[in-house]
């Protein structure tokens, strides 16, 4: 009976586990499949013919996939850079100065975290269009560079920093700027870590913006890229499509991993899942 | 330097709807060591809190050696403040702790950045930094854990390395918020004792603010008792503890806390008890007043002195403690009224629990004050027992 009880969660865990993981085993089973094993119902792990280098070189080969991995770099890391530098000090104004309209501020953010970038895309759109900045990397930021999930995150995070040692920053001498980045943020790294991951997995992956403003190959993010890679090149190539797939996947995936504790405690540490 | 006069100036303070402090006038001497005592929620933390500039006043001056400093920013005042959570920073090591105030300082902001500090020639000021660093944490025994970080410290060696930051800048005052409360019964008391002695070698003026009346009357120089956003009185540990101005302060200082029954003066001045009279006089109004006796200002009246009439009570409990025995008896006349007595442990009669004794005090040394709560003048008859 207790043995049953200790079981249980952990069957109900490694089922959601499973139906969570299967797409991307069969995307990674796929792309060592041979074309004619692709719509086989086995999910054998160990395919007839092993398709896998030919696969992958043709997926490395007939699209620019360094090229769409850059574009993904800059864009990303472009935004995260903008994020963390904004939402850094407003969720500090937010969390612990004292100013008069602070609770007003922080319940707009908190609406904003409402509103869907869909809502916004036809204004943004033209906006970017009339400023000419349509097929720009700037186009696939500009949305972005504010994010009041990131100031809320961090408003969460920053709030349970004890007062008294910032009060006893003030008296040493630090400017606010000073206690912001380099008493409370450091004091929140592990949120730091999983807003990283948040933003990073969000923007890689993001097909919608970037299809709206980018037309120019060169300029694609790897979903796009890969968007136009099934389109054009390869047609009905499952196998290399799911190729380039696991190559897109994979630094998300190192991405993770590296900070993979930091992020766990950064989501339990600030009640945001 | 490190010896300021600190004054107030009808400070005033207030938080939403309510008045925090109601116009404190406070004026704290050069190397002084004064605490601010009274009740959670008086107002105390609030005043220091104005002192070191963490919070501004609604109206008033802030004086610190004698250059107004109402609307200087606490970086700029020179003041160090011990904190009852210590305040360490979490990440630094202890070395890095204690040096930060001197850093902030005697550091431009380029070679305060991380990393590319290193790179600007300031390598005599970073030595002076480390001699002023080490002499400090000699002078409070924690040379030795220079490198740990502070979740590596007992609570004690944290408080140790909050006054070491404290003390490396050679401050105008030294506020403290609590400092002890966070400490086990016993090392509080140790650290009471060095605490005393710092302030002594320093010659620097504290001001401490405890809600811990035992704390205030054994460290202090001066006491500023307040209560409701105003200084009920300012004194010394003795000033307060044997002419307490109102019963406020009677009642908050001491332990057992002062025994209270309720007098009538009559209009000639005389002083009763139940119908009883007490052989006291007061001057002034007559009608209702409060008799304030401390426990070791009472004593059981002994069969020789054929004192039939002094307050007679039933012993309900009696606890040594060590040299001490308290009894706590209750009025025969009142038993929602209890008073405490204070006999040495050997002391005869040792009187049974139940049974019923009478009562005499110490007239010179009994308290009255008015309705109003506050002191009055009392005079004892040629018979100072009831």
């Amino acid at each position: 009976m207790t043995a049953l009880r200790k079981l249980t969660p952990h069957a109900v865990l490694a089922l959601g586990a499973i139906v969570m993981l299967f797409p991307f085993y069969w995307m990674v089973l796929t792309s060592i499949r041979s074309p004619a094993e692709v719509f086989d119902i086995s999910f054998w792990p160990i395919p007839k013919s092993f398709d896998a280098v030919k696969n992958y070189s043709q997926a490395a080969e007939q699209v620019p996939m360094a090229r769409f991995m850059l574009n993904g770099v800059i864009v990303c890391l472009g935004i995260l850079v903008m994020q963390v530098l904004t939402a850094v000090p407003a969720a500090y104004a937010l969390a612990k100065l004292r100013f008069p309209g602070r609770r007003l501020l922080l319940s707009l953010v908190i609406a904003a975290l409402c509103v869907p970038i869909q809502a916004l895309a036809l204004p943004l759109f033209v906006g970017l269009a009339k400023a000419d900045l349509l097929n720009t990397y700037f186009a696939m930021m500009a949305p972005f560079l504010l994010s009041v999930f990131a100031i809320f995150l961090f408003h969460q995070s920053f709030r349970s920093y004890p007062n008294e040692i910032i009060e006893a920053a003030r008296l040493d001498g630090f400017s606010e700027l000073e206690i912001c980045w380099r008493l409370v943020l450091r004091g929140s790294l592990p949120s730091l870590a999983a807003f990283t991951v948040f933003s990073l997995v969000a923007h890689w992956n993001d097909l919608y913006w970037p299809m709206i403003v980018v037309s120019d190959t060169n300029l694609a993010p790897p979903p796009l890229g890969m968007l136009f890679f099934a389109d054009v090149e390869t047609g009905a190539n499952y196998g290399a499509l799911m190729a380039g797939a696991t190559l897109i996947t994979a630094p998300m995936l190192v991405c993770f991993l590296l900070v993979r504790r930091h992020f766990i405690a950064g989501i339990t540490m600030t009640g945001v899942k | 330097m490190s010896s300021q006069a600190i004054d107030l100036r009808n400070i005033r303070k207030r938080f939403g709807p309510d008045e925090v402090l109601k116009g404190i006038d406070l004026s704290i001497r050069p190397g002084e060591f004064l605490s601010l005592v009274g009740m959670s929620g008086c107002g105390k933390s609030t005043l220091l809190r104005i002192i070191a500039g963490l919070e501004s006043p609604d109206q008033g001056a802030v004086a610190i050696g004698g250059g107004e400093v109402t609307t200087v920013d606490p970086s700029d005042r020179n003041l160090a403040m011990v904190f009852q959570s210590y305040a360490l920073y979490p990440h630094m090591s202890v070395r890095e702790n204690i040096a930060t105030p001197l850093r902030m300082r005697r550091l431009p902001m380029s070679a305060r950045l991380p990393v590319v500090g290193g790179l600007f020639g300031t390598s005599k000021i970073r030595n002076a930094i480390t001699e002023d660093v080490e002499r400090a944490a000699g002078m409070l025994q924690i040379g030795h854990l220079l490198d740990r970080k502070p979740s590596q410290l007992s609570g004690g060696q944290r408080q140790r390395v909050a006054l070491a930051r404290a003390i490396v800048r050679s401050p105008a005052a030294f506020l403290m918020d609590e400092p002890l409360s966070n400490l086990d019964a016993k090392l509080r008391a140790h650290m009471r004792e060095e605490l005393v002695a710092l302030h002594r070698r320093l010659g620097a003026t504290f001001v401490y603010v405890t809600h811990d009346q035992i704390e205030a009357l054994t460290m202090s120089d001066r006491i500023a008792l307040m209560s409701e956003g105003r200084i009920e009185q300012l004194g010394t540990p003795d000033e307060l503890y044997r002419q307490p101005a109102t019963l406020t302060v009677a009642r908050f200082i001491g332990s057992p806390s002062i025994n209270l029954l309720p007098v009538d003066v009559d209009s000639a001045g005389e002083i009763s008890a139940y119908g009883q009279a007490l052989g006291l006089r007061s001057t002034g109004d007559s009608g209702p007043a409060t008799l304030g006796l401390r426990s070791e200002d009472l004593f059981i009246a002994t069969e020789g002195l054929s004192l039939h009439q002094g307050i007679a009570v039933k012993v309900l409990r009696s606890e040594t403690h060590g040299a001490d025995r308290y009894m706590t008896c209750q009025l025969l006349a009142d038993p929602t009224v209890r008073v405490t007595v204070r006999q040495t442990a050997t002391a005869k009669p040792g009187v049974a629990t139940d049974g019923t004794v009478h009562l005499g005090f110490h007239a010179e040394r009994a308290h009255l004050f008015g309705a109003n709560d506050l002191r009055r003048p009392l005079t004892a008859r040629e018979r100072v027992l009831a």
